[in-house]
């Protein structure tokens, strides 16, 4: 059997394809224009305002002064040089405790376990509750905040970091609720959001406009894999992550990826234009498959469940293209194996790199007993989904998943 | 035929994708990720899976990654652990193959439209007049498997293939290297998958057991030594034990746990007419007359006959530790496999629980 190109590709969280304009802004500077753009010449000229192109497109796209936007090596490298940064920076105190870090409870890896070791490196770890709906209740924020600067007198301010919107589940985050207990409770808090899910769907320029870090992926809304950015904000306390030539105005180090760079802003670019549109139309798409896979799923494998949305109250808090299901006795590995056999891609939880399902921290964050965890099933949407893809979906997904429940008669050994 | 492939990332199991690919059949493959923890010498490192990613990307089949920690440390570290609390010996390498290769993965390719599973195990399965499919020994008898495959029964079997139990190692090696397999050198993989050999068995109970302390005991009951851990104490054991030299040699004839205590005696103490089992399970019904029977993995084969609660050996043998899987072998072919009980004419306390596969 040789790979082939799924029927239907409903795994857009994980990567989206790219835009054919964000190939086409590319190519130039990996075919031709090879200048390094920290140089003084022409071919560095070249670069730079490539590069310099791409920063306002991405700053526009994330409400931010160009001068602010920080190219990463992806949304991964944003999140940790985002926590670790102000971290470290919170070091520069003598004598200070360390700064408290605080997160919500079904954050991705890259700020959970980048939060879990700075709290194994002595900053007071503080790991917020979420509802049913997977939001971060402010109230808790407030009690973690008010805990936290009893820590002593001269500790240095908070870290918190809470996502625009969920990677797994598509949860949007009241970003500005909790950012008003910040200013209530603690200003001098430094507030930072993870809008890789975000950006492709959502408003982000205002959204995120009280997070004074924020970051983006590119290849979650066209561009390439193995770009990013962070966007730190004038005035927040900040220590780099990567040392070395003092790229990006000394944020991160390093050549930036010319090329990776470009696609990003012209990835940007239409991401913004044509965001309204598609959010209703992927949404509208999103919704078909979404009540037809229940309406079937339900008689074939009952107790199914769509994960963070309740009946009868709307899918308004999750991002347009997330469609999440816990499915009771099904074996998530099993059911995208089926799947991946039918046409379709799909993922059990977020991609992790062995390829095998693990246990998903977010869902344990929401509270889904292991029963239902363990048949999870996430079905993502995005620019280029078609209704031939939701038609082939809705004709294969509940065969497939009911034979992953259907138990059968084995024989014991003896 | 739609087969599944069970690909631990060694050679075996590589040659035996590639055959089944070469005989035309639909073939994708499995790594099954078993065990959380770190292992150098194992079947399931991130480089194992890789090793068998990138055969299957040789052999163009597509190659999967199913994750089985929950179950592994449920039938099998759990129990290998609570065998040592017990004084018992485990059989890590037998449940593993009960439970979760011919257990779980097998249930999992019914429901994913598979007709068989293969490994690379050196065993082969024969179908005798009867029409009951056996395990046999592997063509290489001194790589053969089919002691950790005995419990499988015939229903099992029929959709189970060992494409290279009629091979010898070093052809199976030549076959992988003439493919360009990347693991046609790679060695052969131990034991116990799930200890390293930097941390040993001993650190891998400490951690999940207090071990105790013991004392070594002749057949008078009198002190003669002392071992830091009665729990890794085996049958048959004769260092490590803190006895003074020069006289005949003194072997472990008894371990007790629960009294921190380790009986000693001579070879001839050892040794017994008769070695009971705790149960005992026929292929296909029981087998009069002398037979041969396997007591460890890789060990040499015993002349004995079934008397109904014990076999008894044509000369005296060694005893068998309490919870050792015993497999009798009528020639090259498996017939029956049981559980080694203690042998009773050493005043024990320990009560063995039967094998929840066995008979």
């Amino acid at each position: 059997m040789t790979p082939t190109e799924p029927v239907a590709y409903l795994d857009h969280a994980a990567s989206t394809p790219m835009r054919p304009e964000a190939v086409e802004a590319m190519l130039p500077f990996l075919a031709g224009h090879h200048g390094n753009p920290s140089g003084s010449h022409a071919a560095a000229r070249v670069a730079r305002r490539a590069v310099d192109d791409a920063r306002d497109a991405v700053a526009a796209l994330l409400g931010a002064a160009p001068g602010e936007v920080v190219f990463t090596s992806g949304g991964t490298e944003a999140d940790v040089t985002a926590l670790s940064g102000v971290a470290a920076a919170s070091a520069d105190r003598p004598g200070a405790p360390p700064a408290p870090v605080v997160v919500g409870a079904i954050e991705h890896a890259a700020v959970r376990d980048t939060a879990r070791a700075l709290g194994a490196a002595g900053h007071p770890l503080h790991v917020l509750p979420v509802d049913r709906r997977g939001r971060v209740d402010p109230a808790a924020l407030s009690g973690a905040l008010t805990g936290a600067a009893t820590g002593g007198t001269g500790a240095a301010p908070a870290v918190v970091s809470i996502a625009l919107a969920n990677n797994e589940v598509g949860t949007i985050q009241p970003l500005d609720d909790l950012a008003e207990v910040l200013v209530r409770v603690a200003p001098d808090a430094v507030l930072h959001t993870d809008a890789v899910q975000a950006a492709a769907w959502l408003d982000v320029a205002t959204l995120a406009a009280p997070a004074a870090l924020v970051s983006a992926s590119a290849h979650k809304l066209g561009g390439p894999k193995g770009v990013g950015a962070l966007v730190v904000r004038a005035g927040t306390p900040f220590a780099p992550l990567l040392h070395g030539g003092g790229q990006e105005r000394g944020r991160r180090s390093g050549t930036p990826n010319v090329a990776g760079i470009v696609a990003f802003g012209a990835a940007a670019a239409i991401a913004v234009a044509e965001r309204d549109e598609r959010a209703v139309r992927v949404a509208a798409l999103r919704d078909r498959l979404a009540d037809g896979l229940l309406t079937a799923l339900v008689a074939r494998a009952p107790g199914t469940v769509e994960t963070v949305v309740h009946p009868g109250e709307g899918r308004a808090h999750v991002l347009p293209g997330h469609l999440h299901l816990c499915i009771p006795g099904a074996a998530a590995e099993e059911v995208l194996f089926l799947l991946d056999t039918a046409g379709v891609a799909a993922s059990a939880a977020s991609s992790c790199s062995s390829g095998a399902a693990k246990p998903s921290a977010v869902l344990a964050g929401l509270g889904v007993p292991d029963a239902l965890a363990s048949g999870s099933l996430r079905l993502t949407l995005g620019w280029s989904t078609t209704d031939a893809e939701v038609d082939h979906a809705l004709a294969v997904v509940a065969d497939a998943v009911a034979r992953a429940v259907t138990p059968i008669e084995v024989e014991p050994a003896r | 035929m739609r087969v599944l492939v069970a690909m631990s990332g060694g050679v075996d199991s590589a040659v035996a994708a590639a055959r089944l690919v070469r005989a035309g059949h639909d073939v994708v493959g499995a790594t099954l990720k078993l065990w959380g923890g770190e292992s150098d010498s194992g079947c399931c490192s991130v480089a194992d899976v890789d090793d068998a990613r990138r055969v299957a990307d040789r052999l163009g089949v597509d190659h999967h990654t199913f994750a089985y920690s929950d179950e592994f440390d449920r039938h099998v570290v759990g129990p290998y652990v609570d065998a040592h609390r017990a004084g018992v010996t485990p059989n890590p390498c037998v449940e593993c193959n009960r439970h979760l290769k011919f257990g779980a993965l097998l249930e999992r390719a019914d429901r994913l439209g598979f007709d068989t599973v293969a490994t690379g195990h050196h065993a082969r399965i024969v179908a005798g007049p009867d029409g009951v499919r056996r395990v046999a020994r592997g063509a290489d008898v001194a790589k053969d498997q089919s002691y950790v495959l005995a419990g499988l029964t015939s229903e099992r079997l029929d959709r189970v293939r060992f494409p290279i139990g009629d091979s010898p190692k070093d052809d199976v090696r030549r076959e992988a290297a003439a493919l360009g397999l990347r693991v046609a050198a790679k060695a052969d993989s131990q034991d116990v998958c799930f200890i390293t050999r930097a941390d040993g068995r001993a650190r891998f109970l400490a951690r999940r057991l207090p071990l105790t302390a013991g004392v070594v005991v002749d057949g008078g009951g009198r002190p003669v030594g002392r071992v830091p851990a009665v729990e890794t104490v085996t049958i048959g054991q004769r260092r490590g034990l803190g006895l003074a030299g020069g006289a005949e040699p003194r072997y472990v004839v008894a371990t007790d746990p629960a009294t921190a205590t380790v009986t000693v005696g001579t070879e001839a103490d050892l040794r017994v007419a008769r070695q009971p089992l705790a149960d005992l399970g026929w292929a296909a019904g029981p087998v009069d007359g002398p037979l041969d029977w396997q007591v460890s993995a890789h060990g040499a084969v015993r002349r004995g006959a079934w008397d109904g609660g014990a076999v008894a050996w044509e000369r005296p043998e060694r005893r068998v530790a309490p919870g050792q899987v015993v497999v009798a072998y009528s020639g090259d072919v498996v017939v029956g496999w049981g559980t080694a009980a203690p042998v009773q004419d050493v005043r024990t306390d320990q009560a063995i629980e039967p094998h929840p596969l066995g008979a």
